[in-house]
């Protein structure tokens, strides 16, 4: 009994003093920044608040990869600084958040076309036309013309393709069905685009890993998965016909090039799709994925600390994309960043 | 030996009695704090459950409204358009769990037979050690193990040999994939074998001695000894020990959508893909953005709370009837 209440009073005697001091530890402490959203981009992002602590140790981030529509929820709840969404906005979402949300692009991302045909070494060419009618359920077989017509050199089996989508509901996926739905009308009208859809074919594998795992288990199967995720496990991808024709490979550069082809008609708020862009070198299947703030900042210390970070994160932090296999911002991209965070109203 | 045990114990008496005497009007005011203490405690878990099913039918009530019973017999699924039904879900978690009874149901007993009443004794304590271990093997393992080593056997080897022999059944036709509704079962009936075997053998080892020696002696062999003292009257342990394995297969998630194919169809084929209501909540709901369709994703949390409810009166009636005829008949 003694030695009990001996330990209760030791144990209260620590935790008031815990609470005694934590007020004055946290008033020395960095300003902590909250954020929540995608996944995607949550590699670069804790790279990027490290290297910013570094530029700027007042300021202290904590970053909740939680999916792009748990970020959309906390931003509109205001329960987070900022949010993170692979998706722009809908004009209704935007209607329902309490004050005026801004979209900043902060990297680009691609996502690539990943087979397994047993004995076929050769990068495969696929147009727009082939991509939309094997994931329609049109094209059935491999060596259906549509496919073997731009590939001579390659020998394609006689045999069903197994085609393999995510399950999950991804950033991924919205920008490959946005893709889909801007080269084929007849997915535009019957599936449409977005974070998870309803696929006419295929299994569902969830997850980058889980497409990968069960398409290397499969053969004679086609799926789609994020560029990074397909470098760094070295999956076969193919070669995309872009809007000028020619058959692009995949790479950061080319994803580059993409917001590139989309610089001349970029909308104000930043909500465009990069599918399909002009350019002779552009990569047809890319997508921003974007930090979300509101107009109207609060807490001013804290305002002034995030657009702070911001255009260091468009212009100094870019270098360190490439290297986590993001697609950077290409130096106009920065600059019309600039001129949209001017309109940020602190206090 | 036996006094001397004898004497602490009386000591011990002697002592408790003491004690009571010199604390008596506090005992009785402590007595009643406590069982208010651990009513509460009690209670508390039930009322835990209501809250849990009261936020689940606030949270899907935009769903409820939009699309009434229709959701649980429309097969659509669509984020895009927003229609959202679930009968191909409902119908893949079902059907998965039972596929996983009927694989895992005989393995269970065979193994819970072996290990109280079979095995050579120095081999029972270890083997159920280790089938025990299986269910602390997390889920994402078992998935994992699906993909790479579950799923191309049952390409490559085990589903062409079903079509080719037994392919004039509908539950065998169609193109081997690996993953699909077989896979999902194998996976299930594997992660559910340690709750059935390890419970039911528990429930063999109370079997009373005598009970299995006397049936010995009357020239019963080891199998009807089994047959006619062991298994009747733990036939109401079985169907909770069943019980909870089913429960375990109902709610699994993460093994179950790496290997199902997540396809929201039905069909009677065990190649085929398909899909369940655990794997379909834990697939979309971190990126559903809309109110509709995270209220459509929480309305089917609440029909698995549902069917799974359901599924435990009919086992606890099943229980209650057996137990009954068992005390009927003379042991």
């Amino acid at each position: 009994m003694k030695r009990t209440n001996r330990f209760l009073a030791s144990a209260a005697g620590i935790l008031s003093l815990m609470m005694m001091l934590t007020p004055l530890g946290f008033a020395d402490r960095p300003k902590l920044i909250n954020g929540a959203g995608a996944t995607f981009p949550y590699p670069i992002y804790s790279k990027w608040f490290s290297e910013y602590q570094k530029v700027n140790p007042s300021v202290n981030f904590n970053y909740q990869s939680i999916g792009s529509g748990g970020g959309i929820k906390q931003i509109s709840a205001r329960t987070v600084d900022f949010g993170a969404s692979d998706a722009f906005l809908t004009n209704e979402q935007l209607k329902a958040a309490p004050g005026r949300l801004i979209h900043i692009p902060t990297v680009a991302g691609a996502v690539v076309v990943t087979y397994h045909l047993p004995g076929v070494s050769e990068k495969l060419k696929l147009t727009p036309d082939a991509i939309s009618g094997i994931f329609l359920g049109e094209i059935k077989k491999w060596d259906d013309p549509a496919i073997s017509g731009n590939n001579p050199d390659v020998s394609l089996p006689n045999a069903d393709i197994i085609v393999v989508h995510r399950s999950d509901g991804s950033g991924t996926t919205n920008i490959f069905t946005d893709y889909l739905s801007s080269i084929s009308s007849t997915w535009k009208r019957n599936v449409g685009k977005g974070t998870s859809v309803s696929w006419p074919v295929g299994l569902g594998g969830k997850g980058n890993e889980g497409v990968a795992g069960t398409i290397k288990q499969t053969p004679n199967s086609l799926g789609y998965v994020e560029l990074a995720y397909a470098e760094k496990n070295h999956l076969a991808y193919a070669q995309v016909q872009n809007k000028s024709g020619n058959f692009i490979t995949p790479s950061l550069e080319s994803t580059t090039k993409a917001i590139q082809g989309k610089l001349d008609d970029m909308p104000g708020d930043f909500r465009v799709s990069l599918v399909n862009p002009d350019g002779p070198e552009a990569y047809p299947i890319a997508g921003f994925t974007w930090i979300l703030i509101y107009q109207k900042q609060k807490d001013a210390q804290k305002g002034r600390a995030v657009v702070e970070f911001l255009k260091w994160a468009v212009r100094d932090g870019q270098k360190y994309a490439n290297e986590l296999l993001y697609a950077s911002l290409p130096q106009e991209m920065a600059e019309k960043i600039d001129s949209k965070l001017e309109e940020i109203q602190i206090g | 030996m036996i006094a001397s045990s004898r004497k602490s114990r009386s000591a011990d008496l002697e002592r408790i009695e003491s004690l009571i005497k010199k604390g008596a009007p506090r005992g009785r005011l402590i007595d009643e704090a406590f069982r208010i203490f651990v009513g509460v405690l009690a209670w508390s878990s039930v009322g835990l459950a209501v809250l849990l099913f009261l936020v689940l039918l606030r949270e899907s009530w935009p769903s409820i409204r939009q699309f009434g019973w229709a959701f649980l017999w429309s097969s659509e699924w669509d984020a895009v358009k927003e229609h959202f039904g679930i009968l191909p879900v409902i119908y893949g978690t079902l059907v998965s769990s039972l596929l996983a009874l009927i694989f895992a149901v005989p393995l269970s007993m065979g193994i819970a037979i072996f290990l109280s009443e079979l095995g050579p004794p120095w081999i029972r304590k270890p083997l159920a050690a280790l089938i025990e271990l299986l269910a602390a093997i997390p889920s994402v393992i078992y998935g994992l193990w699906g993909i790479f080593v579950l799923c191309p056997v049952l390409r490559t080897v085990v589903e062409p040999f079903l079509g080719k022999h037994f392919g004039f059944l509908p539950l065998f036709q169609g193109p081997s994939y690996g993953v699909g509704m077989l896979a999902a079962g194998i996976i299930l009936s594997i992660m559910i074998i340690p709750t059935i075997s390890s419970i039911s053998r528990e429930i063999f080892l109370t079997i009373p001695t005598p009970l299995k020696e006397g049936a010995l002696a009357l020239g019963a062999t080891r199998w009807e000894m089994i047959q006619l003292a062991v298994l009747p009257p733990s036939r109401s342990g079985i169907l909770g020990a069943v019980l909870l394995g089913l429960g375990r297969a109902l709610g699994e998630t993460m093994a179950v959508t790496m290997v199902i194919g997540n396809r929201h169809d039905i069909s009677l084929s065990l190649f085929e893909p398909a899909y369940t209501m655990a794997s379909l909540i834990a697939n979309e709901f971190s990126e559903a953005t809309t109110p509709l369709y995270t209220a459509a994703l929480v309305e089917t949390g609440l029909v698995l709370l549902i069917v799974t409810l359901i599924l435990n009166i009919i086992a606890r009636v099943l229980v209650w009837s057996v137990s009954r005829q068992v005390k009927g008949v003379p042991a």
